[in-house]
């Protein structure tokens, strides 16, 4: 008995995984493009087992999705906008490992209070009531980012969570605002015609290129507040490890309670650029739940704020894609696109541990020591 | 401001707040579940809605193509669909981060969009071909919401307020019970627990971490989906796009934490919070002179949530605390 068991327990197990440190840079992307490849084959596979469509003209769809015609391009760029703003906020959050799930939220009470300034004031000129309407934003979104931090530092609330509720709350914040204020009308009317001074001036025939070029100012910065600055180091060597970091004399409730701030500044920022410059309106579906996918968005790039150009643009080219496929046959629809996004990002999660382990196989007649 | 007091009313109210209650009960019994393993899952609303939507396509289509449908057929189809797929889309959540140790958060939320985009675009499907927007089993409709005969009609308000219920309403109490005893007297429960708060711990005594955390996971999966499935119950097996199954999802994932994890607790966590979210709907027949507005009505679950999170942090107490592992991956060489 006693030997039957110990045969049992010195018998390797058939594979081994170990972390692995050295992947470089090029396989890393090379496994990532395996995965898409292997996601588009599941999602073709998908896509034409439900609707029949051949599966080259799902893939044709999703270029013409967003490169078809020039106004796609435009309206690519309109929508990968905002999800970029919130990706860069979440940035230096998830870098501290806080788990800020509270983008969504964040950005709704920012286009709140965007809007709140735009009705109160809406007679000021658009040069002072514009960044005015920015100023409350970004006081709201960092407002509604500080609490979960104040409690994580001082009583290590767990931060996931009371973010996630945050969002609920903002949705319903703006539920009801936006049924104050449309009053008896039936929609809440476009800021276009109540308060045409809180409308992003025109660039180009769009209103959005300054929000677009906001952003990417912001994720420069960002980007070199991360890498360059004292506290982006501080922040960095908490979300390595709390301990090292008391040991280093960082000061960490200070560290996390500051850089929340600046998160949730960055995304309040998105919804004042939403309400101003893109959407024109204050809606609390607004930006289609991109505080969510934010949340992918920056995890796959790493939290650099310039990879993230490249996932966000990818969300974005899914969603195009589906909406593509949805109008060519009856059975497909629009909800097609979050199956599609799905499936490309199981595999983006999934092959991320092949990029972190290495699997050691047993090898043969070698078993036991 | 005054109030008014109207019987029918609070009856129908009260009603209300158990049926939707005990969907925000499954939903967090099986999130529960999972976090006793360490994994939040936030692809509960996903799972919700593929256990829905599923029950659903069986049902209805059960219907549609036979010509003596019975009703056994259709309870064991409406209640083995709703489990299978919830099963299958936890199968991805826990293969992701129990076996490719993939981030949970990351992957919970991808399964949440998945799901509501699977259980969407299946759902109008189904309505396109059917040529309307509402459609409906009502076979599945009497079956599962059968009520307890003679003790509903013949009690006065006590049947009305006991016995009016479909059997999954019972069902939920019976299985939150089970579960709380599950983890407090059961020998796998305390293992279960013990891989919650330490896995590398749980790990050196033995235990088979892996299997644990597939096995609360799939099966956790599986209660909630329940909870999908009964919400279209409770609208009399209807479906439409607009359903709101992931709204309860999200409840549920906040009624975990307003149970401080612990399945009996959840039981009138669930009707207190089903009874606020059908506050904006029924409050207005007690309170006159001023309106509260339905929406600020849904907050306060998330509210109350909110401080409950905050009184546990201050409350050292251990056991109303999250397990201590929650949200981390087990990787055994890092212990």
């Amino acid at each position: 008995m006693r030997a039957m068991a110990q045969s049992k327990a010195n018998k390797e197990p058939l594979v081994h995984v170990v972390r692995k440190e050295d992947t470089t840079t090029l396989k890393k992307w090379m496994l990532r493009v395996i995965a898409v490849a292997a996601a588009l084959l599941v999602t073709g596979a998908f896509v034409f087992a439900v609707t029949g469509i051949n599966p080259f003209n799902i893939y044709g769809a999703m270029v013409t999705g967003t490169f078809g015609t020039p106004r796609r391009i435009r309206n690519t760029i309109k929508t990968l906008t905002p999800l970029l703003c919130l990706g860069v906020g979440l940035a230096p959050a998830f870098k501290m490992k806080f788990w800020n799930i509270g983008a969504q939220g964040q950005m709704l009470v920012g286009a709140l209070a965007a809007s709140f300034v735009a009705l109160t004031f809406r007679n000021l000129p658009g040069g002072v009531l514009i960044p005015l309407m920015g100023l409350g934003a970004i006081l709201a979104g960092a407002l509604w980012a500080v609490l979960p931090a104040i409690f994580k530092a001082f009583w290590n609330t767990n931060e996931t969570l009371f973010t996630l509720m945050m969002n609920y709350i903002a949705t319903f914040w703006v539920m009801y605002s936006v049924d104050v204020w449309k009053g008896e009308s039936s929609g809440f009317a476009s800021f276009k015609q109540i308060a045409k001074n809180a409308v992003m001036p025109v660039i180009a025939k769009e209103n959005f290129y300054i929000c677009t070029g906001i952003v990417l100012i912001v994720a420069a910065l960002m980007y070199i507040y991360m890498k360059r600055t004292k506290h982006g180091y501080e922040l960095a060597v908490v979300g390595e490890s709390e301990k090292t970091a008391r040991y280093a004399g960082i000061n960490v409730k200070k560290v996390t309670i500051r850089t929340m701030v600046l998160s949730g500044a960055i995304c309040g920022l998105c919804g004042f650029l939403t309400v101003s410059g893109i959407d024109f309106t204050l809606s609390h579906t607004m930006n289609n739940g991109f505080g969510f996918t934010a949340i992918v968005v920056a995890w796959l790039a790493k939290f650099n704020p310039f990879t993230m150009i490249g996932t966000s643009f990818m969300m974005v080219f899914f969603q195009n894609a589906a909406s593509e496929i949805s109008s060519m046959n009856a059975n497909a629809t629009e909800y097609l696109s979050n199956v599609i996004s799905g499936i490309i990002l199981f595999f983006l999660i999934g092959v991320e541990f092949f990029i972190n382990y290495r699997l050691v196989f047993r090898k043969n007649g070698k078993e036991g020591k | 401001m005054g109030i008014i007091w109207n019987l029918d009313s609070m009856l129908g109210w009260i009603v209300m707040a158990v049926n939707f209650g005990s969907v925000i009960l499954y939903g967090a019994m099986g999130e529960i579940l999972t976090e006793k393993a360490g994994h939040l899952n936030l692809g509960v609303p996903g799972i919700m809605l593929c256990g829905g939507i599923s029950g659903f396509a069986a049902t209805f289509l059960y219907e549609q193509n036979t010509a003596n449908p019975s009703g056994f057929v259709m309870l064991l189809l409406g209640l083995l669909s709703s489990i299978v797929a919830a099963t299958l889309a936890g199968l991805i959540y826990a293969f992701l981060t129990i076996t490719l140790k993939a981030n949970q958060n990351v992957t919970g939320i991808t399964l949440t969009t998945f799901g509501a985009g699977i259980a969407k675009h299946f759902g109008s499907v189904i309505s396109a071909k059917s040529g309307s927007t509402a459609i409906r089993s009502a076979l599945a409709d009497e079956v599962f919401n059968a009520k307890i005969p003679f003790l509903s009609t013949n009690l006065g308000v006590v049947g009305k307020l006991l016995f009016n219920y479909g059997f999954l309403v019972y069902l939920a109490i019976i299985l939150a019970i089970l579960l709380q005893l599950f983890f407090n007297k059961t020998h796998q429960g305390l293992n279960l627990r013990a891989i919650g708060e330490n896995p590398g711990t749980a790990d050196a005594m033995g235990i088979n971490v892996t299997g644990y955390k597939y096995a609360a996971i799939l099966t956790g999966s599986a209660i909630s989906g329940l909870g999908g499935f009964l919400y279209l119950v409770i609208n009399n097996v209807q479906w439409s796009t607009a359903l709101d199954i992931e709204g309860m999802g999200w409840l549920a994932v906040a009624l975990v934490i307003f149970a401080t994890w612990k399945p009996v607790n959840a039981i009138w966590g669930g009707y207190l919070f089903g009874f606020l979210s059908k506050a904006g709907a029924y409050a207005p027949t007690f309170i006159t002179g001023i309106v509260i507005s339905q929406h600020i009505w849904n907050m306060t679950p998330y509210i109350v949530t909110i401080l409950v999170l905050i009184f546990v942090s201050f409350r050292m107490k251990r056991e109303s605390r999250p397990p201590q592992a929650l949200g981390l991956s087990y990787f055994r060489e890092d212990r």
